[in-house]
C-alpha cells in the first residue's frame, strides 16, 4: 500500500542536501526579485529539483529550501507560511503545519525530520540560488 | 570505544537506542543493532492500522536517517545465530563475527501457536509482523475472489480483538474463537466481557467463547475449525493470536539461565546470568513474569541503558499491568487487581446496558483504598482512578462517587490534578511524574505546554494523559502567579478579541503595521491567519489581499488535499441547483478528470484539481453563473435546507427560499471558525438545522431560531434563542449574534464553545442581542450591513485579473506541472496514490 510511491519519494528526498555558500559551484538564476511575493514564497525548478524560495522582506532576507515536506512527502513547502520563532526564521508546511528553520533546515516541532537549505544571493534584481551540481 | 550490540530491532530495542543516545557520555560507546526483519523498528502496538491504510513507513519509529545521525550502525535482514559469551562475540547467519563489550537481547517474542492438528494448512496465519500482515492481505484478497466471506481469529485477548478488527477491515466477516469463557480473560470479569461482547457484536464480529478447537478442517487449505462435540465453524482463513512466547533461543543456546516456560532470566538491573549480557522487553523474564506491554519494555530499556553506563537505576519490584485502550471503537481499561478475592475487598459495579457502559471498582475491606477496577464503554475516569489506585490516595466516603460522580452536590468527587502527589506517574508510556512536569515549569526550564512536552516527552506515547498534562501545566503556571491568558501566539500578548479591537481602533490595515506596533518578531502560521481574518471581518478584505498571510486553503482559494492537489466547491445556495448547472459541473469534472462527491452541505465537491488549472476551472464555472463557495475559508459554508412547503406535504413554510436568502446574506463572511446554517420547513427537521451554528425551523406562527450547534467531534444541539418570530426578526438577531461572535471569539472557536465560555451564557447573549443591554446593537447591525454590501466573489476577482492569477503556478520559473502528482483508479473515478 503506497510503498511504491514511498520508495519513489524517498529516492527524490535523497536528491536534496543542504549546500553551504562556500561550496557553491553554480549560481542559478531563479527569477527576478519581483517574481516573489513580499513575505512569501514560490517554487522554482532547477534541473530535476524543486526549490522553495522565500522573500522574507520584513527581515530583508532571502531563503531557499527543498519544496518537499519530509513529513508526508508532498511538494508543497513553497505554499506554506513563513514566520519566526525566537527569532529563527521558519516555514510552516501548509499540510500539517510542521515547521522548519529556514536557517539550517532543522525541525522546530521536536520531530527528527529536517529539510535541505540552499544559499540565496541577490545581484541587482536577480535572485540566484547556490547549487553544487 | 566501548562496543554495544543490540540484538533485535523492535519497539523496545529501538527505545534502548533512543534512551542511550540521549544520555550524556554516550559518545564513548558504539551501538550496533541487528534486526532480522528487513525494515527499521516499527510500532507494533498500532499494527492493525496497516490494514486501515497506514504504510510501513507511517508505522516506523524513526526516520530513514535517524540511525546514521545518531551514529548507530543498523543491520537489517541479518539474524544473529550464536552468542559466544566466553570471548564476547556473536555470529550472524551471514557467518560474520562481531565482538562486544555489552550485549543487549531485545529479541522480543513470537506468536504462540497452540498445538492443534492442521495449523500448518494453507490459510492459517499468525499476527505479528508486517510480513504476516502482507500475507494475510494477499490471502484474504484471493479467497474473497473465490466468494469466501468468513474468517476466524483464534484468541479473544487484546491482540486477538485487534486482529478481528483487521480482518473486518479486509472485508471479511470475523469470528473470534476463545478458549476461556470470556473475552480478554486476563483483564475483564464476566460482566465486563459481556458488555464488550455486545458492543463488538454490533459491529458484525461474531464471538465464540469456551471453544476448544480439536483440529483444523480442510484438505490443503483451511475450510473450517472443528470444536468439541462435532461443532464445525466454516471459515476460509484463520489468524492465530493466542498469546506470545519469548524468543529466547539465542540466550538458551548461549547457556544463559532461562525460565521453565521460556524467557531469559534477568535481575533488577536487566542483567542475565552473564553480567555482560542484558535482556529487555518480551524476551526478559523478570520476577517470574513476561511483560507483554510496551510501557514496562520501555522502562527495561531505560534501566539497561543506565546500567551499561554505570548508572544506579533499577527496575521496580512490581510492575503495573494497567491498560487503557480503544478496542474496535470501544473504550476498555483495567487497572490494579481487576478481580479481587472476597476476603480482600468488595467490588462496586455499575452496569448500563442501554449505553453499553460497565464500571467496576474494587474497594478494600476497610473502605479506604481503591485496589483495582475495570471500565468498558467509557474509560474517561481511568486517569483519575489509576492515580488514586497507584498512589494509594484516600477515596470518598461513598466510594461509588468515583464511578457515578458526586450526586446531589456541585463538588466533584475527584478533586483536582494538583491533589496528586509529586511521585504520581502521569504519562506511563514515558514514565513522567507529576513532579517533573510541574517542576519544569516552576524552576523555569519550561514556559509552555510545548516546552514541557519537548523536555519530558510526556503525551508523546499513546497520548491518553494529555488532558492531565494540560491541566498540570496550567495549574503550575498559575502557581507562579502568571496570568494564564489566552494569547494568540508568541508574537502577540493579546487575545483575538483584543487584537480585533486594536486593529479596529487604530485602523490598521496590514500585518506589518500591527506587528510593528503591538507585536514582536515576524509573525507565524498562527497569528497571520488570525490577523487576515480580522482584516476581512472589519474591512471585508477578500482572501485576495494579504495573500502570503492567508492560511493554506485561503491562499489558493481552494482546499488542499492529500497529494497537494485542490478541491473546488462552487456555491449552491440552499442546495438548490438547476439541471443546466449540474451538467456544467459534470462537464468541468470530466474535462479536468476530477473526482466528484456530494458534500454534507448539499453541494458538489470536485477533487484533484492541479494548482495551475484552478483559474481555468473557475472561469468555466463563473461563466456559467457559479460563484465561490468559500469551502476553503473560515467563513459561512452553507445553509442547508429541506424542500419546504413548496413540494413537501408536511411543510409549514418555504424553508428553501429562506435558506437561499440567508446564504446570500452571509456568504463570504469571514469569522473565527467556519459557520454553518440550516432551515427546516417543519419539526421533522430534515435539514438537521439544530446541528448548525444557526438553525431555523418553521412552526405554527413563524420560525423558531436556534443558535450555537455543531456536528463534528463534539456534536452539540443548537439551543432555542427565539420562538415564533418572523423572517425579518430572524435576520436582525442573526446579524447581531454573528457579528458579536466574530468580534469576541478566540481563533478557531466554534459558536458552541464560544457560548459555553461566554460569561452569563445564553441569557446574557439574549440580553445583548434582543434587549441591547450593551447598547451596541446599532453598531453591530451597521457593521454587518457594511460587510453584506461589500461582498465580492474572490474567484471572480481572480479570473478578471492576470496579476492575481500569477500565484496559481506550481513553478514561478516554468510552466511545468508537479510531476510527482499521481492518481490511482477507484470505483470508476480517481484518488491520490496512497501515502
Amino acid at each position: 500500500m503506497g510503498t511504491k510511491k514511498k520508495i519513489q519519494m524517498e529516492n527524490i528526498l535523497s536528491k536534496y542536501e543542504s549546500v553551504t555558500p562556500q561550496d557553491v559551484t553554480v549560481w542559478f538564476k531563479a527569477g527576478k526579485t519581483s517574481d516573489f511575493p513580499a513575505d512569501g514564497g514560490n517554487c522554482i525548478k532547477y534541473k530535476d529539483k524543486q526549490i522553495a524560495v522565500f522573500n522574507f522582506e520584513r527581515r530583508n532576507e532571502w531563503y531557499a529550501c527543498q519544496n518537499l515536506c519530509p513529513h508526508k512527502m508532498e511538494m508543497i513547502l513553497s505554499r506554506g507560511m513563513i514566520g519566526s520563532t525566537d527569532d529563527i526564521p521558519k516555514i510552516a508546511c501548509p499540510m500539517h503545519k510542521k515547521t522548519f528553520s529556514l536557517k539550517d533546515g532543522s525541525n522546530l516541532n521536536g520531530d527528527d525530520l529536517k529539510i535541505a537549505t540552499y544559499p540565496v544571493k541577490i545581484v541587482e534584481d536577480e535572485v540566484l540560488i547556490g547549487f553544487i551540481d | 570505544m566501548i562496543k554495544i550490540i543490540v540484538v533485535g530491532n523492535g519497539m523496545v530495542g529501538f527505545k534502548f537506542c533512543e534512551k542511550f543516545v540521549s544520555k550524556s557520555g554516550q559518545e564513548k560507546y558504539q551501538i550496533t543493532v541487528f534486526g532480522e526483519e528487513p525494515r527499521r523498528a516499527y510500532d507494533r502496538v498500532h499494527l492493525s492500522e496497516y490494514f486501515a491504510g497506514k504504510t510501513a513507513d507511517d508505522l516506523s519509529m524513526s526516520t530513514a536517517t535517524w540511525y546514521e545521525e545518531n551514529n548507530i550502525i543498523l543491520n537489517t535482514s541479518e539474524l544473529v545465530t550464536d552468542i559466544h559469551k566466553e570471548n564476547k562475540t556473536i555470529t550472524t547467519h551471514l557467518e560474520k563475527t562481531h565482538s562486544y563489550d555489552y550485549l543487549v537481547l531485545a529479541t522480543g517474542s513470537a506468536a504462540f501457536v497452540p498445538p492443534i492438528e492442521g495449523v500448518e494448512k494453507e490459510g492459517v496465519f499468525v499476527y505479528r509482523t508486517i510480513e504476516d500482515l502482507d500475507a494475510i492481505m494477499a490471502y484474504a484478497k484471493k479467497i474473497k475472489q473465490n466468494g469466501s466471506t468468513e474468517a476466524a481469529v483464534l484468541g479473544g485477548g487484546l491482540l486477538g480483538l485487534e486482529a478481528a478488527k483487521a480482518v473486518r477491515d479486509l472485508g471479511l466477516n470475523p469470528h473470534v474463537v476463545e478458549f476461556a469463557p470470556r473475552l480478554m480473560p486476563r483483564q475483564l470479569d464476566k460482566g465486563a466481557s459481556n458488555m464488550l461482547r455486545s458492543k463488538i457484536e454490533e459491529l458484525n464480529i461474531k464471538i465464540h467463547l469456551s471453544k476448544s478447537t480439536q483440529y483444523i478442517d480442510g484438505e490443503n487449505a483451511i475450510t473450517g475449525m472443528m470444536f468439541e462435540e462435532e461443532e464445525l465453524l466454516k471459515v476460509d482463513m484463520l489468524v492465530i493470536s493466542a498469546g506470545i512466547k519469548p524468543r529466547d533461543e539465542l540466550g538458551r543456546g548461549a547457556g544463559l539461565e532461562v525460565g521453565v516456560r521460556g524467557g531469559v532470566v534477568v535481575n533488577n538491573k536487566m542483567q542475565t546470568s552473564d553480567p555482560n549480557i542484558y535482556a529487555i522487553g518480551e524476551v526478559a523474564l523478570y520476577n517470574h513474569m513476561i511483560y507483554g506491554l510496551v510501557a514496562p519494555g520501555y522502562e527495561m530499556a531505560d534501566v539497561a541503558a543506565e546500567q551499561i553506563m554505570q548508572g544506579e537505576k533499577t527496575m521496580r519490584e512490581s510492575i503495573d499491568m494497567s491498560t487503557q485502550l480503544k478496542l474496535i471503537g470501544v473504550e476498555v481499561a483495567s487497572f490494579g487487581d481487576p478481580f479481587i478475592e472476597q476476603q480482600e475487598g468488595t467490588p462496586i459495579v455499575y452496569e448500563n446496558k442501554l449505553n453499553g457502559i460497565y464500571k467496576r471498582i474494587n474497594i478494600s475491606k476497610d473502605g479506604k483504598a481503591l485496589l483495582g477496577g475495570i471500565l468498558v464503554g467509557d474509560s474517561s475516569d481511568y486517569n483519575t482512578l489509576f492515580q488514586i489506585y497507584s498512589n494509594g490516595m484516600a477515596i470518598p466516603k461513598n466510594p461509588e462517587d468515583l464511578i457515578l460522580g458526586a450526586r446531589g452536590s456541585e463538588s466533584s468527587s475527584m478533586g483536582s490534578v494538583m491533589d496528586l502527589p509529586d511521585t504520581a506517574v502521569i504519562c506511563s508510556c514515558e514514565n513522567v511524574t507529576k513532579g517533573s512536569i510541574c517542576c519544569s515549569i516552576t524552576d523555569g526550564t519550561s514556559e509552555t505546554l510545548g516546552d514541557v512536552v519537548k523536555l519530558t516527552k510526556a503525551t508523546t506515547g499513546c497520548g491518553g494523559c494529555k488532558p492531565m498534562v494540560v491541566d498540570l501545566v496550567k495549574e503550575a503556571q498559575k502557581s507562579l502567579g502568571k496570568e494564564v491568558k489566552d494569547v494568540v501566539c508568541e508574537h502577540f500578548a493579546y487575545s483575538r478579541q483584543e487584537l480585533y479591537d486594536i486593529v479596529k481602533i487604530n485602523k490598521f490595515t496590514n500585518h506589518n503595521e500591527v506587528l510593528g506596533t503591538v507585536g514582536k518578531g515576524d509573525g507565524c502560521e498562527i497569528c497571520k491567519p488570525v490577523l487576515s481574518s480580522i482584516f476581512s471581518s472589519i474591512y471585508n478584505d477578500t482572501a485576495n489581499k494579504h495573500v502570503p498571510e492567508q492560511d493554506s486553503n485561503d491562499r489558493y482559494l481552494a482546499n488542499i488535499q492529500r497529494n497537494g492537489t485542490y478541491s473546488v466547491v462552487p456555491r449552491v445556495t440552499g442546495g438548490e441547483i438547476t439541471a443546466d448547472k449540474l451538467i456544467v459541473l459534470g462537464e468541468v469534472a470530466k474535462k479536468y478528470n476530477l473526482y466528484t462527491k456530494i458534500t454534507g452541505g448539499q453541494r458538489i465537491d470536485l477533487f484533484g484539481a492541479q494548482l495551475n488549472d484552478l483559474p481555468d476551472i473557475w472561469k468555466l464555472l463563473i461563466d456559467s453563473g457559479f460563484e465561490s463557495g468559500h469551502a476553503y475559508g473560515k467563513s459561512l459554508r452553507t445553509v442547508k435546507s429541506c424542500v419546504g412547503n413548496t413540494w413537501c406535504r408536511y411543510g409549514m413554510d418555504d424553508s428553501t427560499t429562506f435558506a437561499i436568502e440567508l446564504e446570500n446574506r452571509y456568504k463570504g463572511l469571514r469569522s473565527p471558525h467556519k459557520i454553518k446554517g440550516g432551515v427546516s420547513g417543519c419539526i421533522r427537521e430534515c435539514a438537521e438545522a439544530r446541528g448548525k451554528d444557526f438553525g431555523i425551523i418553521a412552526v405554527d406562527g413563524g420560525w423558531n431560531l436556534y443558535i450555537c450547534g455543531n456536528g463534528g467531534a463534539n456534536p452539540k444541539h443548537a439551543v432555542l434563542f427565539a420562538e415564533q418570530v418572523d423572517k425579518e426578526t430572524c435576520f436582525k438577531y442573526l446579524d447581531r449574534f454573528l457579528m458579536y461572535y466574530i468580534r469576541t471569539a478566540g481563533p478557531l472557536i466554534r459558536t458552541s464553545t464560544w457560548l459555553e465560555k461566554l460569561e452569563g451564557g445564553l441569557d446574557y447573549l439574549k440580553q445583548v442581542v434582543i434587549e441591547d443591554s450593551l447598547g451596541i446593537a446599532e453598531t453591530l447591525d451597521k457593521e454587518m450591513q457594511g460587510l453584506v454590501d461589500s461582498y465580492a466573489c474572490e474567484w471572480t476577482e481572480v479570473i478578471e485579473s492576470p496579476e492575481l492569477q500569477k500565484r496559481f503556478r506550481h513553478f514561478s520559473n516554468s510552466d511545468d506541472r508537479d510531476e510527482n502528482i499521481e492518481f490511482v483508479p477507484m470505483r470508476d473515478q480517481i484518488m491520490p496514490r496512497p501515502w
